[in-house]
């Protein structure tokens, strides 16, 4: 039985698999796409796809919606946030921030 | 396309809480400026209130309106960018909060939409809400935000 509460298991699970990093990459380039449209051009069957798009589900990196009679799949970039900050955060996101703000004054342009 | 001529996003965290407590989250502004980077909202919550959000030093980032408030399910804004000319020029963007009570969590979806193909100002905050969402679970889970 799954928990509710995605694990970070399911996350990982769903990133390790080069066919789902494809179908998050098309998802990055064209937000909210129909299982139809992400199999175009795609060498898998629309079962496979359907299957893909379900693991990545359970790891909370797709969200779907429904639109008149169709489902529409986003990509969910927040677990990958989650992940960024658990190792990055403590260390470099400081850093990084300065150096964001550093050129964000020498470029002139207040909060970007 | 099905959504060609319109820009959204959507974001999905499940923080173990309960609905009236992430709802405060939501709606409170002393509770709101810890997790979104310092921004203040002004808004007296009520459906067709005005709604603003405010950079750390007063001046107003974003504006709109209270479209729907049905606490503690359900919360629409309109929202337009106010302080770049290109942003502002798109128009106002709509933003959905909906609240899932899950068995010891609630699943939170935020929807930020736009009636236009490829809205820069959608694609500009599609950066920024991961980072406050993130920091929103971590203060509601462990009462420490993530980043800040």
């Amino acid at each position: 039985m799954h928990n509710i509460i995605v694990q970070d298991d399911d996350v990982f699970r769903a990133l390790a698999d080069a066919s789902r990093r494809e179908l998050l990459d098309r998802l990055h380039k064209t937000n909210g796409q129909t299982l139809n449209e992400l199999c175009e051009g795609l060498g898998m069957t629309r079962q496979a796809v359907a299957k893909h798009l379900g693991i990545l589900q359970r790891g909370n990196l797709v969200a779907t919606r429904r639109q008149g009679r169709s489902k529409l799949h986003y990509i969910n970039p927040v677990p990958i946030n989650e992940i960024a900050e658990r190792w990055i955060g403590k260390f470099e996101q400081p850093r990084l921030r300065a150096l964001a703000e550093l050129k964000r004054m020498l470029e002139g342009e207040d909060y970007e | 396309m099905s959504n060609a001529a319109s820009s959204r996003f959507v974001y999905v965290t499940f923080i173990r809480t309960t609905p009236e407590q992430l709802w405060t989250a939501l709606t409170s502004a002393d509770f709101i400026v810890k997790y979104w980077f310092g921004m203040h909202v002004q808004s007296v919550w009520a459906p067709g209130a005005s709604w603003q959000l405010l950079f750390p030093d007063g001046r107003i980032a974003d504006s709109g309106e209270v479209v729907e408030f049905d606490p503690p399910k359900r919360l629409v804004l309109k929202w337009r960018n106010e302080w770049k000319a290109e942003f502002k020029a798109e128009g106002f963007s709509r933003c959905t909060f909906e609240l899932e009570p899950m068995e010891g969590a609630v699943k939170l979806s935020v929807i930020h939409a736009m009636d236009r193909a490829e809205s820069k100002f959608i694609e500009a905050v599609s950066g920024g809400w991961p980072r406050i969402l993130s920091n929103l679970k971590s203060l509601l889970e462990t009462g420490e935000i993530a980043l800040k």
